[in-house]
């Protein structure tokens, strides 16, 4: 039996401030002046509730490349960041392509307690976007699978990306797409621009992005399937969504933090920290995609947790690997790039980091109101906080991070995961009391 | 000087300061001995890890006819090839003492990760780095120039309102983006000539300008035109159809050459695929500054190591970066 949480004079989003109770890993009651004798209490005077966050794009390295991340450290990253669930992306060793792979991620996922593990099932056999994998077993798996991507690889093949989109709809799931022309992105180390121009660095155009994007909005109105895009990148992208969505196509698209804030002028000290794919871009691109958060274009921001050993980054340029953390430095990055700018607000926040991320993943009990009655995942964070991004920030296995050394605003400091407190205080629980 | 790692960050006066120590450079090297005491006792390491033995001997000579000890690491075929990284190869080196690392690199950006990662102590000069830059070629190209231009008189001088025209692979060019940079920044007008495929998506913001027709750049009668190598494997990545095409429209054929002004140089980084982006006759012509390029090149990286070893360094007068 979970502890007794009061949760004392929290800001509420659209609401007054009032208590909160949780017990028995749901939310029992929400009001003031409210007590229960035995019950620990949180002060939360100055911190604002969210709905546990959702990120729907995260790499947690197992089973396959430990030395980078486990599921037990990357959920201790996510509650850190303000995460309750982690949608945990297909590209371990083997490949998350079968009911055997997801049930295990599913079942160390549980084992952790830290947050709410669901697997992303394959595409395709291996990721190699050949032939389609046994969605269907995953789906009707323990794990029950709804998301499929090959994040990372692009499922390039029109008649495969067709086939996937239209198989999906018997079980109500949805086909996430890396969007990446793999022949106009040969070789490619960054954003084509004036900044790799100047490099000599093989640019990554927008172009390549955009195409696939335009193919795919175009193929799922055509079966009426639902396509959810990755970490869209360009001002172009944005506009292919907003005008998709116009038409009516089931469309989401989500952006990571690093799109909202960083760009391509970072490469030109060849520091791999910065490496991505899709890469950093341009000053206008990371404007673009901003204004589509804000008017809803985009539905989502989603990490790209991505960690790397010290060894794939400290070394030359194209030598490196391409990603970053993301888990720990979301919210406040959103936070800096959003609503520091006046481009959202709070509510604004739990619905692209919380209520849209789990609706588009099917997580029944993630993403609600916090209303009584409602499971227990919640973030309680201080937006009048700030402080220097640090390596003692990063809770995962791995320290790839392009914001260390950056002020960064906020600052997380309660996460309750069904009801039990994974982050008390600003620190990560060492022993979960579950 | 505490690295040479590129020419876009090589302000004038630095640059003028390389190209006037190379005169002197060069003038001993008219001497019967041709050897120097200044650099007795450091030790330059040239790191390659990719082939190219023009470019390393002409560093050797430099860093001998300075007295200073060479070590040739051919980092390709070594253990590198079997997975050391960088890091370790740098740290090797520090641990041996080098005072001066010489970088060719097939990575770009690699010069200036080895120089800022903190690895190493020692001063680097890139001798090439992937597509990046190549900045002693540029200095060289400079230098030679400038010598055919002002002769004895060089001194000092830059190259103001000089007209140079880059032919060729721009894209892949670590030396024309080198020389971009740097001509531009001593007062050079440079007009970049190439197939729109061969020049990258986005330069506008290079202080050169761009045309796709040689003969319309060659008809303004340029001061240098500066032929740069064709890599035979760009064919097969459809950047042009045919090595004869190509040769047509943007190789350097006795009838072109023939029709430039008086005075006019050609000059290209060698090595040479004769008949393809130059003709013999274009090579061989009184016009022609390859073999003098070559030589230039010595006292160039003369007068680099000089300064980055010899001169004062930066961070020991309390670090002004």
């Amino acid at each position: 039996m979970s502890e007794t949480l009061v949760i004392t004079g929290a800001q509420l989003l659209g609401a007054e401030r009032a208590d909160i109770i949780v017990e028995n890993g749901q939310i029992s009651e929400i009001g003031t002046g409210l007590s229960r004798s035995g019950a620990r209490v949180i002060d939360a005077d100055g911190l604002v509730a969210l709905p546990g966050l959702v990120d729907l794009h995260t790499h947690l390295r197992e089973p396959g490349y430990e030395a980078s991340e486990t599921i037990l450290t990357g959920t201790r990253a996510a509650a850190a960041g303000g995460f309750t669930a982690v949608f945990a992306m297909p590209n371990t060793s083997p490949v998350a392509d079968t009911a055997g792979v997801v049930e295990q991620e599913l079942a160390l996922g549980e084992a952790a307690g830290y947050a709410t593990v669901q697997p992303i099932g394959a595409v395709t056999v291996g990721q190699k976007g050949e032939r389609l994998a046994e969605l269907g077993a995953m789906a009707t798996s323990r794990a029950q699978v709804r998301v499929f991507s090959d994040d990372g690889f692009c499922v390039f093949d029109p008649l495969i990306m067709r086939r996937a989109l239209e198989y999906v709809k018997s079980f109500d799931g949805v086909i996430a797409q890396h969007a990446q022309d793999p022949r106009l992105t040969e070789g490619a180390q960054m954003n084509e621009g004036t900044v790799s121009a100047e490099l000599g660095l093989a640019g990554w155009p927008a172009v390549a992005e955009e195409s696939i994007i335009a193919r795919d909005v175009l193929l799922a109105e055509h079966v009426g399937s639902r396509l959810h895009v990755c970490h869209l990148s360009t001002a172009g992208s944005v506009d292919i969504i907003r005008w998709a969505k116009k038409r009516g196509v089931n469309v989401t698209a989500e952006v990571t933090p690093h799109h909202l804030l960083l760009t391509d002028e970072l490469v030109r000290g060849y520091d791999a920290r910065y490496k991505v794919n899709p890469p950093l871009r341009r000053e206008e691109d990371v404007m673009a995609v901003r204004e589509g958060l804000a008017d809803g274009t985009i539905d989502i921001v989603a990490t790209d947790h991505a960690p790397h050993p010290s060894e794939h980054k400290s070394c030359e340029w194209q030598a490196a690997a391409n990603g970053m953390v993301g888990l720990e430095s979301a919210l406040r990055v959103v936070h800096q790039s959003m609503v520091q700018t006046g481009l959202i607000g709070w509510e604004d926040v739990a619905r692209v980091m919380s209520a849209a991320p789990a609706r588009i993943g099917r997580l029944s009990d993630h993403g609600l109101p916090l209303q009584a009655g409602a499971a227990a995942q919640i973030t309680l964070y201080d937006p009048s906080a700030a402080g220097v991004f640090t390596e003692s920030d990063l809770h995962g296995r791995s320290v790839n991070s392009p914001y260390l050394g950056r002020d960064l605003p906020g600052r997380v400091e309660f996460t309750i995961h069904r009801g039990l407190l994974t982050v008390d205080g600003g620190s990560v629980v060492e022993e979960l009391n579950a | 000087m505490r690295h040479l790692l590129d020419t876009r960050t090589l302000d004038r006066e630095s640059a003028l300061r390389i190209l006037d120590v190379a005169e002197d450079m060069s003038d001993t090297q008219s001497r019967e001995v041709k050897k120097l005491p200044t650099l007795r006792g450091k030790t330059v390491v040239n790191l390659f890890f990719e082939d190219s033995t023009r470019t390393r001997i002409s560093f050797e000579a430099a860093a001998k006819r300075l007295s200073a000890d060479v070590i040739n690491f051919a980092a390709k075929g070594s253990s590198v090839s079997k997975g050391e990284s960088l890091k370790d190869t740098a740290q090797t080196l520090q641990a041996m003492g080098a005072d001066a690392v010489v970088i060719r690199h097939p990575a770009s950006g690699a010069p200036q990760t080895l120089a800022t990662s903190g690895w190493i102590s020692a001063g680097v000069v890139n001798a090439g780095d992937g597509t990046h830059e190549h900045p002693t070629q540029a200095l060289l190209d400079a230098f030679t120039i400038r010598k055919r231009r002002f002769g004895a008189d060089s001194r000092g001088r830059d190259l103001a309102g000089i007209r140079v025209v880059i032919v060729g692979d721009v894209l892949h060019s670590r030396v024309a983006r080198s020389n971009v940079w740097l001509l531009a920044t001593l007062g050079a007008e440079v007009t970049l000539v190439a197939p729109p495929t061969l020049v990258p998506q986005n330069v506008s913001l290079w202080p050169a300008k761009v045309v796709y027709d040689l003969d319309q750049a060659l008809a303004d009668g340029p001061d240098a035109v500066m032929m740069l190598r064709i890599q035979l494997e760009r064919m097969s990545a459809a950047y042009f159809p045919t090595e004869r095409e190509y040769s047509r429209r943007w190789g350097l054929d006795a009838l072109r050459v023939a029709g430039l002004p008086d005075g006019s140089i050609v000059m290209h980084p060698g090595p040479m695929n004769r008949g393809l982006e130059i003709s013999s006759e274009a090579a061989d012509s009184p016009r022609s500054t390859v073999l003098e390029q070559v030589t230039n090149g010595v006292s160039i990286r003369m007068a680099v190591l000089y300064l980055l070893l010899a001169g004062e360094r930066d961070d020991e007068r309390g670090g002004d970066q």
